[in-house]
């Protein structure tokens, strides 16, 4: 449960909720960013995400090597990567 | 890519490993990895088999999961039972044994209890089902417990008052200390969890060094920052040197994440006992909520029967969990206890040290070594 994934922001969706539209692996994630709030994040900028928050700003060779190990974990990240497409919150899809 | 190819490099790791093993000389030495995310790498990439047999790692407390006791396990059961209560919980805790059943099996004899991967998707629940009382189980160190704090800062603001947290939030630096103090541990430095530190930074470290003269270094979670922050802590044996250093500074910042720190202070607040899997009752480890939030706090809305389950007998998690004895030395590994049907909680969560060892099947060279074969055995 200590996984961190990493995506890219696109669009920051609700800034009053803090929430931005996050490239995962090919597939748009609402994520929440307001712990990140002062990090002053930017479209394109890379974030390692945990349970539905952006934890922390990384860079892009980070993200690469973080993505790279995760695809190493073989069914731990698919069962994440699950979860995450699962989740109701950070659906693309508006169902809020 | 290339910095991939960088990190996985064997040239570089066969290096470290000469470094490892020059700065060990004839001494043995035996180093802690905090962190269930550590745990991982070093089983997935056979780092203890490429280290010199004088250094030996030990696998830390640091899997949330694995260190949630079978009393709070019943308790969470008790609430999920409850008239009326959605029960939601992260997928990972569904299979924790309490002492009879666990999560999967209250759900299936009727408890509404479901899987959410983010404490939002249960603030979500709650707006949509505005009928029902919705309760999260929250778990997790100081890398997931922001997360909770912020849901509760919306849930407040808001106005939900279907919410609820059953907070298990625990915090690293007391462990730890529990360890240092603990008789039957011999310990020569720490690898400091990497995700964690995020938020919490090196100060809280600090002790370490201070008080019990021991070196930590803060580590990335790929094999070449594991075996690089290995070579650092001997490094810092062999001149003499004990402080706390950060291997993993690309993503680790000395004050950690303030914003994420600050909202943790102002949602919870210490207990003044709370206990761990195998590491007993450790005062101030535990957050719960403050009472500004207490209309959300499910201990406070729900009767918590609170009873301590002692482990099962046959069950050695917390000699696992304090690095006494490796997960194959347990008298049910394997056997009674696997990922499927788990007695003990470190064979449940894939960063536990019983199920990493169960999963890549790998035996500890000792163990190897004991049973006559080569140390190469293959995942």
């Amino acid at each position: 449960m200590c996984l961190g994934i990493p995506g890219q922001i696109k669009v920051f969706s609700d800034v009053h909720e803090h929430l931005a539209r996050v490239d995962v692996s090919g597939v748009t994630r609402v994520v929440n960013i307001g712990l990140l709030e002062d990090e002053h994040l930017k479209v394109d900028d890379w974030v390692l995400i945990h349970v539905g928050f952006a934890m922390s700003k990384i860079d892009e060779e980070e993200a690469a090597l973080t993505l790279d190990s995760l695809k190493l974990m073989g069914q731990a990240y698919e069962e994440e990567l699950e979860a995450l497409s699962s989740s109701k919150t950070s659906s693309e899809s508006g169902d809020r | 890519m290339k910095f991939v190819d960088e990190y996985r490099d064997p040239t570089a790791a066969r290096a470290l490993v000469s470094q490892i093993t020059a700065l060990s000389g004839d001494d043995q030495f035996k180093l802690m990895e905090v962190c269930g995310g550590h745990t991982h790498t070093i089983y997935r990439h056979g780092i203890e088999h490429v280290l010199p047999a004088n250094v030996e790692l030990v696998h830390g407390p640091g899997c949330p999961v694995c260190v949630i006791p079978m009393g709070r396990v019943d308790d969470a059961i008790a609430v999920a039972r409850e008239p009326g209560v959605i029960f939601t919980s992260f997928g990972d805790m569904m299979r924790v044994p309490g002492s009879r059943g666990n999560l999967l099996t209250a759900k299936a004899e009727g408890a509404d209890i479901r899987f959410v991967y983010s404490p939002l998707d249960a603030l979500q629940v709650a707006i949509d089902n505005p009928d029902r009382e919705v309760v999260f189980f929250a778990v997790g160190f100081e890398t997931t417990a922001p997360s909770t704090a912020l849901t509760l800062l919306q849930a407040k603001a808001k106005g939900v008052d279907n919410f609820s947290v059953f907070s298990n939030h625990v915090t690293i630096v007391p462990p730890l200390r529990a360890i240092l103090e603990s008789p039957d541990m011999r310990l020569h430095g720490f690898l400091g969890p990497g995700h964690v530190s995020t938020v919490v930074g090196q100060r809280p470290y600090r002790f370490v060094p201070s008080e019990y003269g021991l070196p930590l270094v803060t580590a990335g979670f790929e094999p070449l920052d594991v075996l690089q922050a290995i070579s650092m802590l001997l490094t810092q044996i062999r001149e003499g040197r004990c402080e706390v250093e950060n291997q993993y500074s690309r993503v680790v910042r000395e004050e950690g994440n303030p914003r994420a720190l600050a909202i943790l202070a102002e949602v919870f607040e210490l207990r003044p006992h709370f206990e761990w899997r195998g590491l007993g009752f450790i005062s101030q480890s535990g957050l719960k909520l403050r009472s500004e939030f207490s209309a959300f706090d499910a201990e406070l809305k729900y009767r918590i029967p609170g009873v301590r389950v002692a482990d099962p007998k046959a069950c050695q998690c917390g000699e696992v969990l304090k690095g006494v004895i490796k997960p194959w030395e347990c008298k049910v590994f394997g056997t009674a206890c696997t990922p499927e049907t788990p007695i003990g909680t470190c064979m449940v969560s894939s960063e536990g040290a019983c199920a990493a060892y169960y999963n890549f099947g790998r035996m500890h060279r000792e163990a190897a070594v004991a049973l006559g074969r080569r140390s190469q055995l293959t995942v």
